[in-house]
């Protein structure tokens, strides 16, 4: 519980790198000092885990140990009336769904899966399809329990230990163990979702619809068919939504209809299937389009219906490429970002764009800022999938904008850097006894 | 639904609590750990339990288990189920030369969770209905050089629980045994938990919470372990003697 075992293969949700690492699983809260001093003791870096959606190497630290804090699941308390909720860092937010939403509750943000933990939640400062009206996770923390490795135990707020609480929000873990959290939750109406569905042509029409569509719906994604050429680049299906005011107080099952049971062979992901696929997806939605009340999981959840659909991928597989540009240079960028994909061939079917807000981030290392995000899965072909990256990586710098270290397992450290000013700042609220593969990757100088 | 948990604090005890808590039952956790009952009380109280009563006790104490039953019965005003979920998996290998290691782990496994057993069944009988569900293990099946101690102490509890869900066959309760196979707890931490055969806590919880309702004296967790035990237990012992199990 408090000891580290060597675990042979221990992965991030990309599967890109396979590594063993030492891993703890501590299951009580008492256990977490004697954990952490443990892992001292044999001179290991630390960084803690939670349910590994992380998809390159920010949640891997093979030279070090790991404390997978799925075990500390407890909530500690729920006041209705002020709206708080107090949990161990490792509850999913699953978990929390199930108890709040029959409530008439729910998370202020969201991010694409339910399968995250607070504690990621907050390392990673998640954001969601509201982020024009809610922001990111991290502004609705309240409180948060931070266990340093000199066995320091803090209380962290946006008054108490304030540069250490910004520092930890979006800190990517690395500012000591977040033990417990505290957040503000949203009152919902009902479990339903009033969603309307609306295909667009181009990157104009994307733009169009987000500038349309903010002031009157609390969530907006769109959906684009990134293999798409010439007059159709940039076509998709934009999807706003409300909570419904009147629809079932129950939430929807959503349980896992299928799990992945094995990696699917190298050839499942081409350039021919991604395009089949992203074609039949564009007409359906097209067929499909118009307002409709659903349930939360198809809306917010629909990946979560295949359990370990990282599998797709195959044995070597996927990056995930998620960059934002300021909204001066949005338009071209994005439409450059396209083109350059689109040339590649190198398609991703998981193609999501958003426009965000401008609510400011409360963490030094806050991915969200305001402008337009895009994330992108490629399956991993190598020196071929780096290339087009790199590419990618050309035109994010030279629009000012910056890379989701959740989602990425190799941006450049002078990315990075560009990209976080704040980092050096950050760097100083590191806790010496804790790192990972991706800060020893970005903070080099 | 009122349900008293001895050895709540072990994963497969935390995870059967949560489905009790889920369909608003009320709990008595009984444990030693006052922090840890208390934190895993404030936990069940917000997932649904009605109310949540904790008890510090040391269970492999085999002193008045009967007027300690009573005294939780009375703490949680009546019983429907009591889940014996506590054991120790000791150090085999030590307790093969310390007998009073040895002694240890038969102690709390069998002796007390005996005790228990047979205070419980008294009471189940008296009001003529509710059950008693204990945890056994697949170890209880054959012994084996890896944990045939512990196995010794988990087959007794077997013959112990049959031979009560036998004594109420005509009556109202039920007694049944959970035998899981090797299960991803604390318990277990520090072996090579890969693999088909290793099961999750919240698996073995799923099955031990129906099985507090349905009964049918002995239950495999998952259940494919009954046909695997099924022939471990008729391997020759010339062939069983030879396999690194």
């Amino acid at each position: 519980m408090t000891d580290f075992a060597r675990e042979e293969d221990f992965r991030s949700w990309g599967n890109v790198v396979q590594a063993a690492h030492a891993v703890a699983r501590p299951f009580w809260r008492d256990q977490l000092t004697a954990t952490v001093s443990t892992g001292r003791q044999q001179g290991l870096a630390l960084l803690a885990t939670g349910l590994r959606r992380s998809y390159g190497d920010s949640v891997l630290n093979p030279a070090g140990g790991m404390i997978d804090m799925t075990g500390l699941d407890r909530i500690i308390a729920f006041d209705p009336d002020r709206r708080l909720l107090r949990a161990e860092a490792g509850l999913p937010l699953h978990t929390l769904l199930d108890l709040l939403v029959r409530r008439g509750f729910f998370p202020p943000v969201t991010p694409g899966t339910r399968y995250v933990t607070l504690g990621g939640a907050v390392a990673n400062d998640v954001h969601g399809k509201n982020h024009h009206v809610n922001g990111t996770f991290g502004r609705w923390v309240r409180l948060l329990g931070l266990l340093r490795s000199n066995g320091e135990e803090l209380q962290l707020s946006p008054t108490e230990h304030p540069d250490l609480f910004a520092a930890t929000i979006g800190g990517l873990g690395l500012t000591g163990l977040i033990t417990w959290v505290e957040l503000e939750l949203t009152p919902i109406d009902s479990a339903s979702m009033d969603v309307e569905n609306i295909p667009f042509d181009g990157v104009d029409g994307f733009f169009a619809l987000a500038r349309e569509s903010e002031g009157n719906f609390d969530y907006t994604v769109s959906w684009i068919d990134c293999l798409a050429a010439g007059p159709s680049l940039g076509r998709g299906i934009f999807s706003r939504a409300n909570h419904s005011e009147s629809g079932s107080p129950l939430p929807d099952r959503g349980n896992t209809r299928f799990s992945m049971p094995l990696d699917a062979p190298q050839f499942a992901m081409n350039r021919h299937t991604i395009n089949a696929f992203n074609a039949a997806y564009f007409r359906n939605g097209k067929r499909k389009s118009g307002p409709a009340r659903v349930g939360i999981h198809p809306f917010f959840y629909p990946l979560d219906s295949i359990g370990r659909w990282n599998r797709l991928y195959g044995k070597k597989g996927m990056y995930q490429y998620q960059s934002v540009v300021p909204p001066s240079v949005q338009y071209d960028a994005t439409k450059e970002m396209l083109a350059a994909i689109s040339a590649s061939g190198q398609g991703s079917f998981l193609a999501v764009l958003k426009t965000f807000g401008d609510e400011l981030s409360p963490g030094l290392l806050s991915f969200p800022m305001e402008g337009t995000t895009l994330a992108l899965d490629f399956p991993n072909r190598g020196e071929e999938t780096l290339r087009l990256m790199a590419r990618l990586d050309e035109i994010v710098l030279a629009a000012g904008g910056r890379l989701y270290p959740a989602k990425d397992g190799r941006m450049p450290a002078r990315l990075f850097q560009a990209g976080y000013p704040a980092w050096q700042a950050f760097s100083k609220h590191v806790d010496s006894g804790f790192s990972s593969l991706f800060w020893q990757r970005v903070s080099q100088m | 639904m009122r349900v008293i948990i001895l050895g709540a604090t072990s994963a497969i005890a935390v995870c059967t609590a949560r489905l009790y808590a889920k369909e608003g039952a009320s709990l008595l956790l009984v444990g030693r750990d006052e922090n840890r009952l208390s934190q895993m009380a404030a936990d069940l109280k917000v997932r649904g339990a009605e109310r949540v009563e904790i008890a510090v006790h040391d269970l492999a104490a085999e002193t008045d288990v009967g007027a300690h039953l009573s005294g939780f019965i009375t703490q949680l005003g009546g019983v429907d189920h009591v889940l014996i979920a506590y054991g120790i998996l000791g150090d085999q290998h030590a307790a093969e030369r310390d007998l009073v290691a040895a002694a240890e782990i038969l102690k709390v496994n069998f002796n007390s969770a005996a005790a228990w057993s047979l205070a419980t069944a008294s009471v189940l009988e008296r009001q003529g209905r509710g059950s008693l569900v204990v945890i056994g293990s697949v170890a209880g099946d054959r012994g084996r050089r890896a944990n045939f101690i512990y196995g010794a102490a988990k087959a007794g509890l077997e013959t112990l629980v049959e031979g009560i869900a036998h004594r109420f066959a005509d009556k109202g309760p039920r007694a049944v045994l959970i035998k899981p196979g090797p299960t991803i707890t604390p318990m277990t931490e520090g072996m090579n938990r890969k693999g088909l055969l290793w099961a999750t806590p919240e698996k073995i919880a799923a099955i031990t919470h129906a099985r507090a309702y349905r009964g049918g004296s002995i239950a495999y967790a998952p259940g494919f372990w009954r046909y695997i035990m099924l022939i471990i237990r008729t391997l020759p012992g010339v062939i069983f003697n030879r396999m690194d199990i």
